[in-house]
């Protein structure tokens, strides 16, 4: 056995001790004691809190700023605007499963030429109170020439509506056109020939679908302190799934080399994609290097609405042909996606996810990325793949309907499989579609019989996950414990996960394994916690520095023992001869080597750097039943049942929280999550109040259900789980409401009024 | 700089006087002398406010410690209830539950387990929120407020306090110091429900208190129906209390009850719903408010 060993997936020929066990979370005392430190509970010396004026207007042309009066008032230390960064060339970063330019970047954190949404920063402060810094916002002059502004993606493109951007000519159409418009991009996902596709079906569904922006609604709002110091050094200290990003973005923003910012992740009360970026640090380290002390910002939640997130909107057209025997022919979309203030919306991955879930001949998926005055979109659990799958999987649903097919044994007949050619690219290998679709109908809760005004959804949906660069670091402490360093901030239990497979590796109990998220100087490079990256890559790179740390045992017991390294083997946490003829000596644990590591050529340690390939893609298919109120339109679920492929489960009670997580976050996204803008341009509703996200009565305990089809390249074919949940429960829930009612609603949240007037309209109301 | 004095968001000089008097006179004097004061009784509307920038008071009067204000007392007619009651004790005075269900349902309604530890009905009404939920309960129960102020005593109807968004019928320095609620008659019954888009956690869209009482033959010969959430206040609907008024409410008077509560209604569009929505709502949650009501008439 060596390092360079295939990290492939090997059938295990012994049962394994820890992997597939549920052990107690590393994190999970100081998370329910409250002594986790998340981003806004570091407190310095010194320090000063920060504030940011932000813009009432949607869309306005910022004709000056006057600060003189903030910068005049007793106790602030410092006033920043659009003056105190440069401006950047045009160019793209990869943040995530997106990418972004980075001229948009430093425009959307501190406005420039233009405030292209309701509470885009404008200017921002740091002083000695809280107090004190918002008051000096409202003494900050600013000199505003409001524009006409435009929300909505339908009315951004259509030819007259307001500019946002001059300069702005729709990529990937040809002829480029001659006229600017809001329209970013066009792009295109086909295999095969759809139009031979339709011909050869006998029956055709066409459907319209919307959806509107939903926001990640993770619980901390973001939050960070920023030292800059006479020397030119800066720490930063945020909450964030990837510190090395927070490093990149704000030493480019901030005109420092990287090595002059150290960063360190924070606890992190949620993401989901939403933290894949930086609004804040970059302010609070320009606002110190402004006055020389350390400045802390945090959001309040109505700037985290305001400002951050949300996932787009959207407009969708969807085309599918079959055959009378289920079989299809062709599937067609166009999609068009409201990216916010600037391009960069998901409908790359949502054009690619959308029929990923089928073995089809004939794919064609047109989608469109547009800018309209609200939040820049940011990723969301599986970035677009829900949306289009709401469109799709509600399409598939009419299809079964229309053909007389159980929506299951239809989407059976289609599955992708391996060896299956997806319209995006790739030829799958081994995959759970297949399995997925059979766990719920083999599920007891497909099987129960539903009441009046009750009715039964099934959907698909998937993610292709993803691998991407990692550092681990494993030192061998001389009592035998593990000191072992990450990278990449914890988001779901990774540290756990990560640690038991290093325990399973190396012999020993996890708990003598001790995790740490290392700071950006502590380790190689690391892309951000997302993609479902963390516990496959992460945990990839750390069964390889466990191996390497084995060979060192290895080499040291046969330097003890005088014997080749060859004939020495790893086993149960102890180095033995690999036979009797290799010779007779009492194995050594790795308390034993460890202890005598000084006189065996001193400390032991493995560390990998990597750039981790073969991410496992994960479909999921979810049943949900619900029941209808006909009198006021209000939707109760009744149950719940996720069927994800995990590869293979390394903590399932892990797992199974990450397919409840998604689910949950789906139906709220289903039944109420909606922004609501005034005719200003406004947001009316940035708040949890009014922001109706689902509260723990609202739900039933989802039944998650693991599958496991293991990757492949992975050696304990781990794929990654913390996103393809989403993706089907908004089509779901639709095509319960129209088994409940007989109505089919097309269009996001299916929220009471919008129930009860298609019921309305069906009783001839 | 580690300092107990800071919290994590830096908000220690907010400059805002704090008072909490042991009596009603005290208070009242407190909140006559100054223009920016403002009553802090459970302060579950308060500090949300404060904290989001809406008010700014020079002084908080918190009323938590007159003990008058915190009582529950059994009149010779009656019960009284201190202002200043939180819903987390009224919902163990089992005397007051007995009595008024539907009164004590739309008082726990309000937020959360946390927020009944806190809440009052005195604030819920002088907060003057059109949706509260507490509001429509009171007015239906016949409930009468007692204010105390620079002028002296004085009981109004609960329907005559709120007037408006944010606005009520109070002069300067007037404080709500306790809720009367007759002792209902034989064979009474009161309900109240409303219609949000989650299960709890949330503002009513639309609100329903009803109080009916039955006679012998089990015909209605007294109803007050109060709406809450569909216009600028509480409406008390005389319309509705009539369609049960002299019927067994059966089918047919539910229905023209549900009519005259959607005719009444006169809401608004906003972020919380639809206006036709709430006016086709109204009518569903006064019908079935009064089959509660009913139920309980009967079984009284």
């Amino acid at each position: 056995m060596s390092a360079a060993e295939d990290l492939g997936y090997q059938e295990k020929t012994h049962e394994l001790k820890w992997v597939g066990k549920n052990v107690t979370r590393t994190d999970g005392v100081d998370k329910v004691t409250g002594r986790a430190q998340f981003g806004a509970d570091l407190i310095m010396p010194g320090m000063l809190f920060g504030a940011v004026l932000r813009s009432p207007h949607a869309h306005a042309k910022i004709n000056g700023i006057d600060t003189s009066k903030a910068e005049a008032l007793k106790g602030v230390k410092a006033v920043i605007c659009r003056d105190d960064f440069a401006d950047q060339p045009s160019e793209m970063i990869q943040v995530g499963e997106l990418s972004v330019n980075i001229r948009d970047v430093i425009r959307n954190v501190m406005a420039r030429e233009k405030a292209m949404y309701d509470g885009h920063a404008i200017a921002a402060v740091a002083a000695t109170t809280a107090a004190i810094a918002r008051k000096a916002l409202k003494l900050i002059e600013v000199d505003y020439e409001v524009l006409p502004h435009v929300i909505d993606v339908e009315e951004a493109m259509k030819p007259d509506a307001p500019l946002l951007n001059e300069d702005m000519f729709t990529d990937g159409v040809d002829p480029k056109p001659d006229k600017p418009s809001n329209i970013a991009k066009r792009l295109e996902i086909k295999l095969g020939d759809v139009e031979a596709g339709f011909a050869d079906a006998d029956v055709v569904i066409e459907r319209e679908y919307r959806t509107r922006p939903v926001h990640q609604g993770y619980i901390e709002p973001h939050a960070c302190v920023a030292s800059y110091t006479e020397d030119g050094q800066g720490e930063v200290w945020a909450s964030t799934p990837g510190h090395f990003l927070v490093r990149a973005i704000t030493a480019r923003l901030c005109g420092m080399d990287v090595s002059k910012v150290k960063a360190t992740a924070s606890e992190i009360g949620g993401g989901f994609g939403g933290k894949n970026i930086v609004y804040l640090e970059p302010l609070a380290m320009a606002l110190s290097r402004k006055c020389g002390r350390p400045v802390k910002m945090a959001m309040h939640r109505n700037e985290v609405f305001r400002a951050t997130g949300p996932t787009s909107g959207s407009h969708m057209k969807v085309k599918i042909g079959a055959k009378r025997d289920g079989k299809i022919t062709a599937g067609w979309a166009e999609l068009m996606f409201q990216a916010g203030a600037f391009p960069g919306s998901p409908v790359f991955p949502a054009a690619m996810c959308a029929y990923a879930c089928y073995d089809l001949e004939n794919v064609l998926v047109i989608g469109w990325d547009v800018i309209a005055n609200r939040p820049k979109t940011t990723a969301y659990r599986a970035p677009g793949a829900q949306i289009s799958a709401f469109a799709v999987e509600s399409a598939m649903d009419e299809l079964a309907r229309e053909l007389g097919i159980d929506p299951i044994d239809l989407r059976l007949m289609n599955a992708a499989k391996e060896g299956t050619k997806a319209a995006y690219g790739p030829t799958f290998g081994p995959v759970g579609q297949v399995e997925s679709l059979e766990a719920i109908k083999n599920h007891p809760n497909y099987k129960i019989p539903l009441g009046p005004n009750q009715g039964r959804g099934v959907a698909s949906g998937f993610w292709f996950n993803i691998g991407g660069e990692t550092s681990v670091t494993m030192n061998v402490n001389d009592d035998g414990t593990i000191a072992l360093t990450l990278g990449n901030p914890d988001l779901s239990g990774t540290r756990t996960s990560i640690s038991v497979m290093a325990a399973e590796e190396l012999g020993i109990e996890p708990d003598r394994i001790r995790p740490t998220i290392g700071d950006t100087t502590s380790l190689g490079f690391n892309f951000i916690s997302a993609g479902s990256r963390t516990t496959f890559a992460v945990g990839k790179a750390t069964v390889e520095a466990s191996r390497v740390v084995i060979d060192e045992f290895r080499a040291r017991a046969a330097a003890t023992w005088d014997i080749p390294v060859e004939a020495v083997v790893w086993e149960d946490g102890h180095a033995r001869p690999a036979s009797s003829n290799a010779g007779d000596f009492e194995p050594l644990s790795l308390e034993d080597i460890a202890r005598e590591a000084k006189k065996t050529g001193g400390p032991i340690a493995g560390h990998v750097e990597t750039n981790v390939s073969g991410a496992g893609p994960s479909f999921a298919t979810e049943a949900v039943d619900i029941e209808v109120d006909p009198e006021t339109g209000h939707i109760k679920v009744l149950r719940f049942t996720a069927a994800q492929d995990a590869g293979k489960a390394i903590q399932p009670n892990f797992v199974e929280g990450q397919y409840q997580g998604a689910a949950v976050q789906g139906i709220g996204w289903a039944l109420n999550e909606e922004y609501i803008y005034d005719d200003k341009g406004r947001l009316e509703n940035p708040g949890f109040l009014d922001y109706r996200m689902p509260v723990a009565s609202d739900l039933p305990m989802i039944d998650a259900v693991i599958v496991e089809v293991p990757n492949p390249n992975h050696p304990y074919g781990v794929r990654g789980i913390g996103e393809t949940s989403i993706v089907p429960v908004m089509a779901a829930m639709a095509n319960a409401l129209e088994d409940a009612t007989d109505v089919r609603i097309n269009e996001l949240p299916l929220s009471p009024p919008r129930v009860l007037k298609a019921l309305n309209e069906k009783n001839g109301g | 700089m580690a300092s107990d004095r800071v919290n994590w968001n830096g908000s220690d000089v907010i400059t805002m006087r704090y008072e909490a008097p042991e009596t009603m006179e005290a208070a009242v004097e407190l909140l006559s002398s100054d223009e920016g004061a403002r009553v802090l009784a459970g302060g579950t509307d308060l500090l949300v406010q404060l904290r989001a920038e809406m008010i700014e008071p020079s002084l908080v009067v918190d009323v938590k410690r007159i003990a008058a204000m915190r009582e529950i007392t059994k009149e010779n007619d009656g019960i009284r209830v201190g202002a200043a009651v939180a819903g987390a004790e009224l919902g163990e005075h089992e005397e007051f539950k007995a009595t008024w269900p539907g009164v004590l349902e739309a008082f726990e309604l309000i937020g959360s387990t946390q927020i009944q530890g806190r809440a009052t009905m005195g604030g819920n009404l002088c907060n003057a929120s059109p949706a509260a939920d507490s509001v429509p309960a009171m007015i239906a129960a016949g409930a009468t407020a007692t204010i105390l102020g620079p002028g002296g005593q004085r009981d109004v109807p609960v329907e005559d306090i709120a007037i408006g968004p944010g606005q009520t019928s109070l002069d300067k320095g007037e404080l709500v110091t306790s809720f009367f609620f007759p002792k209902p008659a034989a064979r009474t019954g009161d309900a109240y429900l409303r219609f949000i888009p989650r299960t709890e956690m949330d503002i009513a869209v639309v609100g329903a208190g009803i109080c009916l009482t039955l006679d012998d033959s089990d015909i209605c010969k007294a109803a007050r129906v109060s709406l809450g959430a569909v216009a600028a206040r509480a409406l008390v609907v005389d319309e509705a209390a009539d369609a049960l008024i002299g019927t067994p409410v059966d089918e047919a008077a539910l229905a023209k009850l549900a009519e005259a509560a959607s005719a009444a209604a006169k809401p608004i569009d906003d972020k919380r719903g639809t206006k036709e929505f709430r006016i086709q709502v109204m009518g569903v949650m006064a019908r079935r408010t009064a089959e509660i009501a009913l139920a309980r008439a009967k079984a009284n």
